[in-house]
């Protein structure tokens, strides 16, 4: 243990959020709730129609109305934006084409919201419809209408990779199995609703937008890009966000027309949309049809897995790419499997474009996986603990794919999550209707190849210390309600060895702060965190050379502990930290130091095409149990409880690391119970949070985390990510714990009840049919 | 004189916000929230939905929990109003605030006011509740964060701090 990761462990606290007390008194401003009192209002018109030609656009009789401010339209912005350099084939505003009921069309800033709305009513908007398609089956079909003409068969990607001798590997099998597997789209559903506010300054034709983006340097980009403006000229500052779970981890087409309105009225524009049109702009998790087929020995052993992935991405590619090759990539770095084939289908629709959902592309294969697993170990007489344990990693290793390996708790969190459930003593003996399920999963700590590669580190923090003795910590890395400010205040003051509240950071403001590439692939406590702990360990060495100079001291003799600096333990010569600071600041005035963090080439993933996806310094670990009980007259599923465990590297705030698991697992666990959206004719039927089931805290079930250290030898103090590995082995630890209550194997998501009386009534019939059999014989 | 119909009918309506009489011309279709957001300067309280379904709004209108959102400000006159603001007197914040700060009943914090308020009508009704009672107090406000778990136990730590 060095001596930072040692001091640290003396200290290790749980650290309420450093901006907790502003969310709880209601005084952190969200975008919605800056001053915009002298804003122009900013609606959207969208198009009432799923998919056709735009024959005629006149804006004419709004922009006469009086009050209206600034139109645009697709005309005004000639770029398209996106995710991938290589994929943006979306308009903030459709030209030519509309490809989704709801995608703008035109943009009215007015003076107010009454206003504004009249104007949209004026809008005259002729189209020649084209077939629909809202199926990726139909989407598909040879004579079907490209939604894109540059992608036959509405096929925006598919990828086939192989790795291993699949062939030999279901030839040493003893049992093959094969499963269908169908999840339904799902949504974020962050509390709060979108919005952006942009302001415009003619005279030094400056722009300054305030968004509820996770993303904001990648947010001033195309700002840049689509604006046709120098990006020096604009400024990015990310507000208190409301939540993200990917849903602003891309671009968000309401953000660019609000730029655009912004410049066009030569002023400020508040743009804020409602619940109805946050589900319109959606960017979540695709409805995912999968063939998953495994081979296993007789005792245990996986020996080849196989899986064909249909994604029904929505009418643009937005992350599409990333989401396919991610369902292929994370069905490695778990389990022990010699040979693997993956073929991926990315298919476009006229539906919402889908994007990134906390866990992104490894929840729907994970599922699927972890339900055929269990499936087998029943027919092979396996206790669904024992088939796992008989197919886990040992680290430090490199997978079949070429992902590295350098720590892997799994086995641990599969004691925990056996002994705290009473596993062992209750599986098999439990009242009918009532069971257990166990599944597992994992995630990245960070892509370790950035989407917009530029050769600069992977995370810069700065850290600022002046007359007052106070450390600012600056980062680009957005927090979004999961901590990272914390995060980065603890890896700062422990560093230093000073108490928390002499640390303040300053997070997301393009004029001030490092660019960080943001929120995503939970990379923050990873790179952030390694960042930020080099910067402070930079400016320690400045201080401990100041002290040295004070102390007349070598400086390799000053200890620096507790906020003061000494030599040796015994010696009266203490300098205090603002002492220290002062003689540091002789001749130097305020000093900045930097850190920065990079993943090394070896953990940047395959040379195949594609590789880079799925390609992480740590891999979190998760398994999780569910206790549910089944209502077989009815078909409702309850859950009592969860026991959860997470290899998480090393909590650096044990506090928060159990509110990310927590919220992880009850999100998958939504996925697996009610999230689902429904479109009629690409009309959405649950844009609402009403239609749209989210769990209330009456039907939420109590989590039991536990939380594993596995110390990963790259990560801050040890650490890996935290709030997206548990996610995944919620929904399949659900439909195994139904599958042991009451007999039954669901390959549909979510379980509703109508799908689980079906699965009953055939249960039934085949019992029936079975005993008539049976008599006839 | 012919009115526009565009502007709504307004009337002086007196009430009381955060222990404060206050006195607006309020539009007839003001919505409370938006009195609050927008006149009173209030933002603490939070717009999540477009009607009743999220819980964000949630205020207390003599100790009830409503949403702001579903209630015409008129229909406030000579009542009291309180919002998350006025829950910390001269900014320190009350036993319910702290406990979520300290056990994270908050992460990202946006439905946080209404939770918290919806959490204080319940505490000023049943000061001691077990774990359904609160569950189902809450049950009107949703939170895409926490799962719950450390807002159950937020609100029982301002509990039993109070016995």
């Amino acid at each position: 243990m060095n001596e930072v990761t040692a001091q640290f462990e003396a200290e290790r606290r749980r650290v309420p959020l450093i901006d907790g007390i502003e969310k709880v008194t209601g005084k952190a401003l969200y975008t919605a709730d800056l001053n915009h009192a002298d804003a122009l209002v900013g609606r959207i018109f969208r198009s009432p129609v799923s998919h056709g030609e735009i024959l005629r656009l006149d804006v004419s009789k709004a922009r006469a109305l009086e009050g209206v401010v600034a139109i645009v339209t697709g005309e005004d912005c000639r770029h398209p934006y996106g995710v991938l350099p290589v994929a943006m084939n979306e308009y903030p505003m459709a030209r030519d084409k509309v490809r989704y009921r709801g995608e703008p069309v035109a943009a009215v800033a007015a003076v107010d919201a009454a206003t504004a709305q009249r104007a949209l009513d004026l809008i005259e908007f002729e189209v020649r419809e084209l077939p629909g398609y809202y199926t990726a089956q139909a989407a598909r079909a040879p004579d079907a209408t490209l939604i894109h003409h540059d992608k036959p068969g509405n096929l925006e990607r598919q990828v086939h990779h192989t790795f291993g001798d699949v062939a030999q590997g279901f030839a040493e099998a003893d049992l093959v199995r094969e499963v269908n597997i169908d999840c339904a789209e799902v949504n974020h559903a962050q509390i709060e609703l979108h919005a952006a506010l942009v302001e415009y300054d003619p005279f030094t034709e400056r722009l300054t937008m305030r968004s509820t983006s996770q993303v904001t340097y990648y947010l001033h980009l195309m700002l840049a890009r689509c604006l046709e403006m120098e990006q020096s000229r604009i400024r990015v500052i990310k507000p208190f966000v409301g939540g993200g779970f990917g849903a602003r981890v891309e671009v968000l087409n309401f953000e660019i027309i609000t730029a655009l309105l912004a410049r066009a009225a030569q002023g400020k524009v508040m743009m804020e949309l409602t619940r109805e049109e946050n589900f319109l702009t959606h960017r979540a998790r695709p409805q995912t049809s999968m063939r998953i087929k495994l081979g296993m020995t007789k005792d245990g052993r996986m020996t080849a897995c196989e899986a064909e992935v249909t994604q029904r991405g929505g009418a643009y590619a937005g992350y599409g790419i990333v989401t396919i090759l991610y369902a292929g990539a994370l069905l490695h770095g778990i389990y022990d499997i010699p040979a693997i084939k993956y073929d991926g289908y990315r298919v476009y629709a006229n539906l919402p474009p889908c994007g990134a959902m906390r866990g992104h592309g490894g929840v729907t294969v994970r599922h699927a996986f972890e339900v055929l697993v269990d499936r087998m170990a029943r027919e092979l007489g396996f206790d669904p603990f024992e088939v796992r344990r008989k197919n886990l990693l040992h680290a430090p290793m490199r997978t079949a794919n070429d992902l590295t390996i350098n720590s892997y708790g799994l086995a641990e969190c599969l004691d925990r999550v056996e002994k705290a459930s009473g596993w062992r003593e209750r599986i098999g003996k439990l009242p009918r209707g009532k069971g257990l399920g166990l599944a597992c999963s994992h995630y990245v700590s960070g892509a370790a190849k950035p989407i917009h590669w530029t050769g600069e580190p992977h995370a810069t923090v700065n850290v600022k210390v002046d007359f007052d003795g106070g450390i600012t910590a600056l980062t680009g890395a957005a927090d979004i309600g999961q901590g990272s400010s914390t995060m980065v205040a603890i890896a700062v003051s422990d560093t230093l060895g000073v108490p928390i509240e002499r640390v303040r950071v300053i997070a997301g403001d393009s004029a001030i702060t490092p660019k960080d590439n943001g929120a995503y692939s939970s990379r923050i406590t990873f790179m952030v965190g390694n960042a930020a702990i080099d910067a402070a360990k930079n400016l320690r060495s400045l201080l401990i050379d100041a002290a040295a100079r004070k102390l007349e001291a070598r400086p390799e003799d000053v200890i620096a502990e507790h906020g003061v600096f000494r030599v040796g333990y015994g010696g009266q010569s203490v300098l205090s930290f603002d002492e220290v600071v002062r003689e540091a600041l002789v001749d130097e005035g305020t000093i900045t130091a930097k850190g920065t963090f990079t993943c090394p080439p070896e953990a940047q993933g395959g040379k195949h095409k594609g590789g880079a996806v799925g390609s992480t310094m740590g891999f979190s670990y998760a398994a999780q149990v569910v206790e549910v009980s089944v209502d077989e007259d009815t078909g409702e599923v309850s859950v009592d409880k969860i026991w959860a465990a997470l290899d998480c590297g090393r909590a650096i705030n044990p506090l928060a690391v159990e509110g990310q698991i927590e919220g992880s697992v009850w999100m998958g666990l939504g996925q697996g119970v009610a999230e689902e959206t429904r479109y009629l004719e690409g009309l959405p039927a649950h844009a609402s949070m009403l239609e749209y089931r989210v769990a209330t805290s009456a039907e939420s079930p109590p989590i039991e985390v536990h939380i594993v250290e596995s110390i990963d030898p790259n990560g801050p103090f040890g650490a890996k990510e935290a709030s997206e590995g548990a996610l995944a082995s919620a929904p399949p630890a659900l439909v195994n714990a139904i599958a042991n209550a009451v007999g039954i194997d669901l390959d549909q998501l979510p379980v509703t009840p109508d799908r689980v009386v079906e699965a009953l009534v055939e249960r039934r019939r085949k019992a029936r049919r079975e005993a008539m059999r049976k008599a006839a014989s | 004189m012919s009115k526009n119909p565009l502007l709504p009918s307004k009337e002086l309506v007196r009430l009381k916000v955060n222990g404060r009489w206050r006195e607006d011309a309020v539009a007839d279709n003001q919505l409370l929230i938006d009195y609050l957001r927008d006149v009173a300067g209030l933002t603490g309280t939070k717009m999540g939905c477009d009607g009743g379904e999220c819980g964000a709004c949630t205020v207390l209108v003599d100790d009830r929990p409503v949403l702001s959102c579903l209630t015409l400000a008129v229909r406030c006159a000579g009542r009291s109003v309180e919002t998350i603001e006025g829950l910390a007197a001269y900014s320190r914040p009350s036993a319910l605030q702290r406990a979520f700060h300290e056990k994270l009943g908050t992460q990202c914090g946006y439905c946080t006011p209404g939770m918290i308020m919806a959490a204080e009508a319940l505490l000023r009704q049943n000061p001691h509740p077990n774990e359904d009672e609160i569950r189902g107090a809450l049950a009107g406000n949703l939170c895409r964060c926490t799962g719950y778990v450390k807002i159950i136990e937020s609100v029982q730590t301002a509990a039993e701090a109070a016995r």
